[in-house]
């Protein structure tokens, strides 16, 4: 693989996973939102919607960055993957496309709705509102998943002269990869937009301030955080399991660090693999495990590396082994997390009281983004050699005109620009956060004056 | 089904244009029109709620050119590489000191963002012109329908290794801006009252015989550069519709900019802007991506998607516009009217 193409997979596994941090937290806020709101509408109670309010806020800043560091993925298809998009743009572009037409137009729509049309037209409105960014936001993910599902493992198509053409529009659409991938990823997302919220309610408990605030975030969080990060392992982890299993052996091996085939495969906890030597170092094996995970039978094959010559495994079999260990690692720890904290929260709300809880938390926050950041190096280094699964090797998918100079000129440009906005991001999330639920409620005018927020969601600028 | 698609794409791209045309344009006067803190903060909110949305169409638009013309997509996208980051640059930057600006109660937080709004909007506005112009000049396209561009040789657009930028091409640039300052001042002029309300009005009466003026040096240098246009007017003179609802356009410029009628100044200076776009379309049709060496052009025939997939992508594309036109109409009816320093939302 030549230098040129190398840095751009670099790039693009720099802009996308960088993308990525800001579309699963307002995936999941979206949906915490909704369950805000809707919970303001059925008990009336205004702290509610005032929770909603300010996770708007969040969601807002959130949703500019995920806008503006998206823009550059519907492009970098062509810019760096020229080849790739000349030979299956006929079928890839379709789902990228429909994103478009049915997601972006109806997010951008209702979102100014959302935030800026809850005094003019009404709660009911402003609800529906909220839905329609919640399913917007979720119909982005689909079809993202659809296209990714399509390379992960492409169908509905036919071969015509050196390009693919679209042959069932139905099959690409409704491809049996996409179920699981998404439930996975949207289940990924909730957990991330659940550990905030509960991580901040956690916050505040912990320094006593918005205390009536905290409570409903880490409610909130926990609850619906325990449902996903369940979800997130059984079934929809399962599901990809199977999958991968099925379909891409020799993802799978490299996984799991199974540098041979074996009967009755172990499930590696710890080591560190070896490629030179084929074998792990260190390892910490559960025996029989990943047989019985993968085939339901303890003494079941599984087959490994070595079943696959080299020019057919994943080229990057360390990488994806941390990346798949650390996602599933911290998927694993998830679970106890939040559901100790359900414990505590049913055994009469001492959640609130139990400090070392709360500090675990708090600083829970950022794992779940760690975790679907590995999770998708996880499913595309693992889909290597290969750019479409089993049609394009990614070496002949990249665009053959550009030197490795200008692609590092491009990534070095990149680099510095999303080093900026991340720090932009920090710190104003942070200060919103400090500034708590009830900063600029009733002294609208006031904010308005001195730097005002988006999703303040007071009024507009509707006359004549 | 190519050929429509070919008018479609250039219907989206228009669209992008002309929305995302007046915030540019409001970004490029700013400085110039706001002065204070507050006067500033009301162009933010006059393109606030609408700027995202706006831009959605470039993001539609440059999907749907993947799948209908993949290998136009591939072609140009690469060998675009280097203007096309700095745009993706710019567009993000631009976006991300419209919502920042007034985020942090600091003056000189505010101004850096201004500037920063100014710039990019300004640098945008000319290598959107100089893109064009690009197209419409034609590239060094390859036997196998490949070229790389570097951002400038030696500016002489009649060169076999054409740049990026040549005289040409800024030419057009600066044509571009001219053009969406007056579109943006017009769209300002309509938006507010008082003070800001005529500086736009005073900005748009500038720039509108210095737009006529380029776009008078524009037109020629573009047949002198490009004769597939000519040749196209000359073989199906009916299209000669696009550049008379240009200079209708301009000319309503004109007219309702020294009445004092904003509304109708901006819809004929969107007149203008379509017009010309479809002028130019209309001039490179068949052809998508003219080659320096014209037997290596581009065109709806040899870069278009396949059957099948055009007319499955018609059915969800025609579905999809249909609910992006009630957004937009909606969207904008909720936020018509003029700014108010006193509206109860600021958020900019």
């Amino acid at each position: 693989m030549d230098l040129s193409t190398i840095l751009s997979r670099v790039q693009f596994a720099f802009t996308v996973g960088y993308h990525y941090i800001f579309p699963q937290i307002t995936m999941g806020l979206a949906f915490l939102i909704v369950l805000l709101k809707t919970l303001y509408l059925i008990k009336k109670e205004e702290r509610y919607n005032i929770s909603a309010r300010f996770w708007a806020k969040i969601f807002a800043t959130s949703f500019v960055l995920g806008v503006v560091t998206g823009i550059p993925m519907e492009f970098q298809f062509g810019t760096n993957w020229a080849r790739f998009s000349a030979y299956a743009g006929d079928i890839i572009a379709q789902t990228l496309a429909m994103e478009g037409a049915f997601a972006f137009f109806l997010e951008s729509a209702f979102l100014g709705v959302f935030l800026f049309g809850e005094k003019v037209f009404g709660q009911k409105v402003h609800w529906f509102a909220s839905v329609m960014v919640w399913l917007g936001t979720w119909a982005s993910g689909a079809f993202i998943v659809a296209s990714n599902a399509w390379m992960q493992h492409p169908v509905g198509y036919t071969i015509v002269g050196n390009r693919l053409h679209i042959s069932n529009y139905w099959e690409v659409l409704f491809n049996p990869w996409i179920f699981p991938q998404y439930l996975h990823t949207m289940s990924g997302a909730v957990i991330t937009g659940a550990f905030i919220m509960a991580g901040l309610g956690a916050y505040y408990l912990l320094s006593k301030s918005h205390v009536d605030y905290g409570r409903i975030f880490v409610t909130l969080g926990v609850i619906v955080g325990l449902i996903a990060s369940i979800i997130q392992l059984y079934p929809s982890g399962d599901l990809e399991g199977q999958q991968v299993a099925k379909y891409q052996p020799a993802k799978l091996a490299a996984f799991e660090g199974l540098f041979h085939t074996e009967q009755g495969a172990g499930i590696v906890i710890l080591g560190q693999p070896n490629t030179a030597t084929g074998q792990l170092d260190n390892p910490l094996i559960v025996p029989k495990v990943l047989s019985f995970l993968t085939y339901r039978r303890w003494e079941a094959v599984v087959t490994g590396l070595d079943a696959f010559p080299p020019s057919q495994r994943p080229d990057s079999i360390e990488l994806l082994y941390y990346s798949y260990h650390i996602m599933v690692g911290l998927g694993t720890f998830f679970i106890p997390i939040m559901g100790v904290a359900c414990l505590l929260w049913l055994w009469k709300r001492r959640l609130f009281t139990t400090r070392w809880m709360l500090w675990i938390l708090m600083l829970a926050m950022p794992f779940p983004v760690i975790a679907n950041t590995a999770g998708w190096f996880t499913t595309e280094l693992g889909r290597q050699p290969w750019i479409i699964y089993g049609l394009l090797p990614t070496a002949q998918g990249s665009s053959a005109n550009l030197s490795a100079g200008n692609v590092l000129f491009t990534l070095i440009g990149f680099a510095g620009m999303y080093l900026l906005l991340g720090l932009l991001y920090v710190v104003l999330s942070v200060t919103e956060a400090l500034k708590g639920p009830e900063s600029g409620e009733g002294e609208e005018t006031e904010v308005a004056e001195e730097g005002g927020l988006p999703g303040l969601a007071t009024g507009t600028v509707a006359e004549g | 089904m190519a050929t429509l698609w070919f008018i479609l794409v250039a219907f989206m791209l228009t669209m992008y244009v002309l929305l995302d045309g007046f915030d540019l344009g409001a970004g490029i006067i700013h400085l110039i029109a706001a002065r204070s803190d507050q006067e500033r903060r009301l162009i933010l909110r006059a393109i606030g709620p609408v700027w995202d949305g706006n831009e959605v169409w470039i993001i539609a638009a440059g999907g749907t050119l993947f799948f209908t013309f993949p290998v136009l997509y591939a072609s140009s996208f690469s060998g675009f590489y280097l203007p096309l980051c700095i745009v993706l640059w710019l567009l993000m930057w631009r976006g991300v000191s419209i919502e920042l600006r007034s985020r942090v109660p600091s003056p000189v937080w505010a101004s850096f963002w201004d500037g920063m709004f100014f710039l990019g909007s300004t640098l945008l506005a000319i290598f959107y012109g100089a893109a064009l112009a690009n197209v419409i000049r034609g590239v060094p396209l390859d036997a196998h329908g490949v070229f790389f561009e570097p951002l400038w040789t030696d500016f002489n657009p009649f060169s076999k290794t054409p740049g990026i930028l040549d005289w040409y091409t800024i030419l057009i640039g600066l044509m571009a801006a001219s053009t969406l300052t007056m579109h943006g001042s017009a769209y300002i002029a309509r938006k507010t009252d008082g003070t800001l309300n005529a500086r736009a009005r005073r900005i748009l009466r500038i720039s509108w015989p210095v737009t006529i003026v380029l776009t008078i040096v524009s037109t020629i240098a573009t047949f002198a550069v490009q004769p597939q246009i000519y040749a196209s007017f000359n073989a199906r003179p009916w299209g000669a519709i696009f550049p008379l609802i240009a200079f209708v356009g301009l000319l309503g410029i004109g007219h309702f900019a020294f009445r004092n009628r904003d509304l109708a100044a901006f819809f004929s200076s969107c007149a203008f802007i379509a017009g010309m776009l479809a002028s130019s379309a209309f001039g490179l049709y068949p052809d998508v991506l003219p080659a320096v060496d014209p037997a290596h052009s581009l065109t709806i025939y040899n870069a278009s998607g396949s059957p099948y997939g055009l007319t499955v992508g018609l059915i969800w594309w025609m579905i999809g516009i249909v609910l992006a036109v009630i957004y937009f109409v909606f969207t904008y009816r909720l936020f018509w009217g003029k700014v108010t320093a006193k509206g109860e939302y600021s958020g900019y």
